[in-house]
């Protein structure tokens, strides 16, 4: 109900000023990301529906018609099904010990926790291949020990690549949980004892619950992530492991297939924003703000 | 700082939506120069909205507000030239006192031994002259608002806006800093508007209050006035402690059952509510005196005086106080028996029914 | 830690099993830094020998030279250019009181959502039509838009648990706008947009996926010739760079942890 009282025309210009200068403020950010990133992406999606100047579905058709591309998902999807469990097993504790530590304690593994998140990916991925190689420090180490006598296939594979992946996740999982542990009143835990639960008892009844916003945040962010990811199965992988990050790379680099890449891409994004909406509707999720140092 | 500084203030027909809730719903008011005025009222009355729209912090969705007669409503904040404390005091803490005290006279290019003059005679008014080097963080809450207020008198504004400043002190400090305020009103001589929920804090401070529910002035009067004879039900209850019970006026007297009262003034026939103030009773009828048949329900002993709740044919409870002196005390009845509770005709005071 | 759901015994396996965790993300940090003075060719662990070579040579090769400088260059550029940038968005958006802010806030954060791989593909693409491909400005608008989530992110946190009533104290006692939000506002702001800053230089500086498709040859960033390193053969020069970014991202942490410090009252 727009008011015809005094001033009121006057009033609501000078709104309309103040309101234009916050959004003036708050434009150039969106412009960047508009040229940067919706209108790549968006052309990327008109790309996938062109085939030789014609509009066509081939390139969607193609992805469920040839096995290629079916195994393509399948090794996707089971990498990161795998590295999201396994981190959220690994990662649950750690977050847990650090959330109960006292603060100067709690502080220095955060940071060896936080050290590892924002070294160079490079970095890490060459880590690892001089970890695990034949004549890598692993084996070396084993051997010596003689543990085994023949050195193990642990990088150039499946099992090297979730292994780097992990190393990537891990953080990614317990930083917003920790977050929302951190934040998790003790008052809750101290009201079910006195209430006559047993310790396992509160953890699974009242702690664990109480955690979930972290947990399905962290846990959703590292799912998404893997679906995505590209450097870890490029170099740990040795060939045979191929993602769909890794098949979008191929199709533009080495067959210029922008139809086929960008249709990929497509999948790949639909996916991911599926997944995140429907997340975000089971869980309520915290903001991904709890990540960069928290 | 002289009353010829102090600015009036006029307000017509504020309006403030929120959605379809009407924070403000077409509010006037008077406020002379230098005049005590208290904006008091339950949350969610408008009363914080009121204050925010003259400070310049909200935008009404109409009206007209006025200092001095130059219309403010479209005038940015910071060229309105007022005082204003917040609640929560929002003193900058990247700065020591003296600098806080000192920013607005910097931003009107008073600089030198004129600002540091001007700083020291503001501290000093609030009792803080040698804390102008303490850091922020190192003050208790009654100095954080000390500071707050010198900051906001020291340029000698023509008026001054409150915002609840004393609801974050304890109840001594409280009413320590309410008579401060009130002397120090008295010195500078500006126009104050203050907003509370407390109806004693506004009894003690103001020149007059505006009682405002639903964003509309139900009344606004003195002190005095507005508790010896409020205008409606919401603002009997909301000022001081009252029991209501309904009565029928006819032929110049109001009858409660069986009970004839006499009042203070003609009243139009019709349904009202009698007002029944605890410190207007008395134990005891007598023949200038309304009176109305009750059974004492229950004693409590409350220090400076003893509160008895009586209960009324109908089973209406009402309360009454007798300060507690000696001689009272003895002869206070006992829980059970049944007494006759007076009530001066000066003191019966009617509201319309709602 | 006095009250916890694990009895004392259990309590040293949840120890243990944390610390072998926490180990397994840092060793592989750390093992480069022995790695990068060993004499040999070979990856070998323990070296068998210590010797500056690898960084004599990385020092040496112009192409490294070149790299880190580019990336350097590349990643102060974009520093600049977010954190201003995105210190104004988080304060548009956090007085705004748009009806869209929900939706803008998820928007900002679209950069860490979108696949980064999509994301350079696409800018690959357009930066192709448009002829920006293997440019400073080209790289400098790509890690740019890639680092405003960290920036608005870090300094809308800053301005929520900031106290907005004193900017308006600030005005009401003659501040214009713009002076109360610089006088008043910024200064206390001034760690998380420290804190956005930070993480917008490393975030460039790191950056391996766009990098590689839009930048090359005499463009090229670090990480995108540590990425033809890794790929095409292995030597132990990739170890002493890869030492020298650890350091980097410890002094990183540390300089997060430090604007972190002050805030936080135990």
């Amino acid at each position: 109900m727009i008011s015809a009282g005094l001033n009121a025309a006057g009033i609501r210009a000078d709104e309309l000023r103040e309101r234009s200068i916050l959004a003036g403020l708050t434009s150039p950010s969106f412009v960047i990301l508009g040229l940067l990133l919706f209108i790549p992406v968006g052309w990327l999606f008109w790309l996938s529906f062109i085939e030789q100047d014609v509009f066509t579905l081939e390139n969607y058709a193609r992805m469920v018609t040839e096995p290629a591309y079916r195994s393509i998902f399948m090794t996707t999807f089971q990498l990161s099904v795998l590295v999201t469990v396994l981190s959220v097993l690994l990662g649950y504790p750690v977050a847990y010990m650090i959330a109960m530590l006292p603060p100067r304690a709690a502080s220095i593994c955060l940071t060896l926790v936080l050290i590892p998140f924002w070294t160079a990916l490079l970095v890490r991925t060459y880590a690892w291949l001089v970890l695990l190689q034949r004549r890598g420090v692993v084996n070396t180490l084993l051997m010596d020990w003689g543990i085994i006598e023949e050195p193990l296939q642990l990088v150039h594979n499946f099992t090297g690549t979730v292994i780097g992946m992990l190393h990537i996740m891990i953080p990614f999982l317990v930083l917003p949980l920790y977050a929302n542990m951190r934040a998790i009143d003790r008052d809750y835990t101290r009201a079910a004892a006195s209430l006559g639960a047993s310790p396992p008892t509160a953890f699974w009844k009242v702690y664990l619950p109480l955690s979930i916003p972290g947990l399905a945040a962290g846990t959703v962010m590292v799912f998404i992530i893997c679906l995505g990811f590209y450097i870890t199965p490029q170099f740990l992988g040795g060939g045979r492991v191929t993602t769909l990050s890794m098949k979008i790379q191929q199709n533009v680099a080495t067959y210029f297939n922008w139809g086929a890449a960008s249709s990929l891409g497509v999948v790949l994004f639909v996916v991911t924003i599926l997944i995140f909406w429907g997340f975000s509707r089971l869980f309520p999720l915290r903001r991904l703000t709890e990540v960069g140092g928290s | 700082m002289t009353t010829a500084g102090a600015l009036p203030i006029t307000v017509r027909g504020l309006e403030r939506r929120y959605g379809r809730v009407a924070a403000l719903d077409g509010v006037d008011l008077d406020v002379a120069q230098g005049e005590f005025l208290t904006l008091l009222g339950p949350s969610g009355s408008g009363k914080t909205t009121l204050l925010m729209i003259m400070a310049g912090f909200t935008r009404p969705d109409a009206g007209s507000v006025k200092f001095g007669g130059v219309e403010m409503v479209r005038t940015p904040p910071h060229k309105r030239n007022l005082g204003v404390v917040f609640q929560s005091y929002a003193l900058f803490p990247h700065m020591d006192v003296a600098a806080n005290v000192a920013f607005p006279l910097t931003l009107r290019g008073v600089s030198g031994a004129e600002r540091e003059r001007r700083v020291k005679t503001a501290l000093d008014l609030v009792q803080l002259g040698d804390l102008g080097a303490r850091r922020v963080d190192q003050l208790s809450g009654g100095q954080r608002q000390r500071v707050a207020l010198a900051r906001a008198i020291v340029f000698e504004p023509g008026i001054l806006l409150m915002d609840e400043p004393l609801s974050a002190l304890d109840k001594k400090l409280r009413e320590q800093m309410q008579i401060e305020l009130r002397h120090l009103h008295q010195r500078l001589g500006t126009t104050i508007i203050y907003v509370t929920h407390d109806q004693r804090e506004a009894l003690t401070m103001s020149d007059r209050i505006a009682v405002i529910d639903k964003g509309r002035i139900q009344q606004i009067d003195t002190p005095r006035v507005l508790y010896e004879a409020p205008n409606s039900h919401f603002v009997a209850d909301f000022i001081g402690d009252s029991a209501f019970i309904p009565v029928t006026v006819s032929g110049g007297v109001a009858r409660w059952r069986n009970e004839v009262l006499r009042l203070p003034r003609p009243s139009a026939d019709g349904a009202y509510l009698l007002v029944l103030r605890p410190e207007k009773l008395l134990l005891g009828g007598g023949t200038d005196l309304n009176g109305i048949d009750a059974e004492v329900a229950e004693i409590v002993y409350q220090g400076d005086s003893v509160r008895i709740d009586v209960r009324l044919e109908g089973g209406d409870l009402v309360t009454l106080r007798e300060l507690a002196r000696a001689g009272r005390i003895a002869a206070l009845p006992a829980e059970g028996s049944r007494i006759r509770l007076g009530l001066d005709p000066a003191d019966t005071i009617l509201v319309p029914a709602p | 830690m006095t009250e916890d759901f694990v009895p004392a015994r259990s309590r040293l396996w949840l120890y243990a099993l944390s610390g072998l965790v926490i180990a397994f993300l840092v060793v592989p940090v750390l093992i480069v830094i022995p790695l990068s003075f060993s004499s040999s060719t070979l990856l070998e662990f323990p070296p068998r020998a210590y010797s500056l070579r690898w960084y004599t040579a990385l020092f040496g090769s112009i192409e490294w030279r070149d790299a880190a400088w580019m990336s350097l260059k590349v990643a102060v550029l974009t520093t600049i250019v977010a954190t201003p940038v995105g210190t104004a968005a988080a304060y548009g958006l956090h007085l705004g009181g748009f009806r869209a802010t929900g939706i803008l806030r998820m928007l900002i954060l679209a950069p860490l959502l979108v696949p980064v791989i999509l994301t350079a593909v696409g800018i690959f693409y357009v930066y192709a039509l448009l002829g920006l491909n293997n440019t400073l400005i080209g790289l400098v608008l790509a890690h740019t838009m890639l680092a405003l989530p960290f920036v608005v992110v870090s300094i809308s946190a800053g301005l929520r648990s900031y106290d907005m009533a004193q900017e308006r104290v600030a005005r009401s006692l003659g501040a214009p706008w713009l002076r109360a939000c610089w006088s008043i506002t910024l200064p206390q702001i001034r760690l998380p947009v420290l804190s956005g800053a930070l993480l917008a230089f490393i975030s460039s500086f790191d950056e391996v996926i766009v990098s590689f498709f839009i930048s090359g040859g005499e463009y090229s960033t670090l990480p995108r010739r540590m990425f033809n390193a890794l790929r095409d053969q292995i030597e132990p020069t990739i170890a002493a760079i890869s030492t020298i970014l650890v350091v980097l991202s410890v002094a990183t942490v540390a300089a997060l942890e430090m604007t972190r410090r002050p805030a936080r009252r135990d």
